[in-house]
């Protein structure tokens, strides 16, 4: 059963050591004439602004405590999914009745304005 | 050495070496990020398991969500990059006794468990089928209780959306 696993150990292993060497063969190959201007911090091609160690807003981890209960909601989806053929009517009504219940948290979070940016 | 073992402790080097980078390391940020590679390797450890189930869960739920959580809770912190942690060891009689209180119970659980280790191991193949049937049929209350755990946790996170729209 652990021989389902080895394209995914093969694909980690494989994007560790790709990640690694492509760093590395240009820290050692590529020719390094620095300026000024070439070592500032790369910011995407914006002018860096202001320090990046600043707090971050609440609103930030609101959106991640939602976004982990919807997540656990999709995690309990998934099993309920496989086995959907066997369950029958019976895993229907009861999975509904699951979301409908988180349905209502989701409407309320809406109502409430958590949703909106600011 | 089977490659089995070789996974195997390849998973636990990587899971107690970042949990001990969490403790010891005096940056928190350090220590969130630590975590990452932490709760990788337990998700790995789930996989050589054979519960191939809760090692998506705990990639999803854990290393998806609760971390971004964490470096969230981190990054709102005051002053987070200038913060010296405080690591060196204080009260030596309690957490001594604590602790070899603690161990003692584990290891003790440990040896006086009758484990119970399948005959059949392939059994176990394939468990998010076998999680659902249980949960849909034997669990089903549980299962309908967690609906509404997440229904509060979510009212609960509105709650804080509001205090912040106030202030």
């Amino acid at each position: 059963m652990l021989d389902n696993y080895i394209p995914i150990f093969l694909m980690i292993a494989v994007g560790v050591l790709f990640g690694i060497i492509m760093v590395k063969l240009n820290e050692w190959l590529g020719p390094k004439r620095p300026s000024e201007e070439k070592l500032t911090t790369y910011e995407s091609g914006m002018e860096p602004v202001r320090t990046a160690r600043e707090r971050f807003s609440v609103k930030f981890y609101l959106v991640a405590v939602l976004f982990i209960l919807f997540d656990i909601e999709v995690v309990f989806l998934y099993p309920w999914a496989v086995s959907f053929k066997s369950l029958g009517w019976l895993g229907f009504v009861t999975m509904t009745v699951f979301v409908v219940i988180l349905f209502l948290g989701f409407v309320y979070v809406w109502r409430k304005g958590a949703l909106e940016w600011d | 050495m089977d490659l089995y073992a070789i996974i195997f402790y390849l998973f636990a080097v990587i899971t107690l070496g970042s949990a001990t980078i969490v403790v010891f390391s005096k940056n928190v940020v350090y220590s969130a990020f630590a975590l990452l590679f932490a709760l990788f390797g337990v998700a790995g450890l789930y996989v050589l398991l054979m519960a191939d189930f809760l090692a998506i869960t705990q990639l999803l739920v854990y290393v998806g969500g609760i971390l971004v959580l964490v470096l969230f809770g981190v990054m709102l912190t005051t002053k987070v990059f200038d913060v010296q942690m405080k690591t060196k060891t204080i009260q030596m009689v309690p957490a001594v006794a604590i602790l070899g209180l603690l161990s003692g119970t584990i290891v003790g659980v440990f040896w006086s468990t009758d484990w119970y280790i399948s005959e059949n191991p392939i059994d176990v193949a394939k468990t998010a089928p076998q999680i659902g049937n249980m949960l849909l049929t034997t669990y089903l209350l549980p299962f309908e209780i967690a609906s509404v755990v997440l229904l509060v946790a979510l009212i609960g996170a509105a709650m804080i959306a509001r205090r912040e729209r106030k202030g």
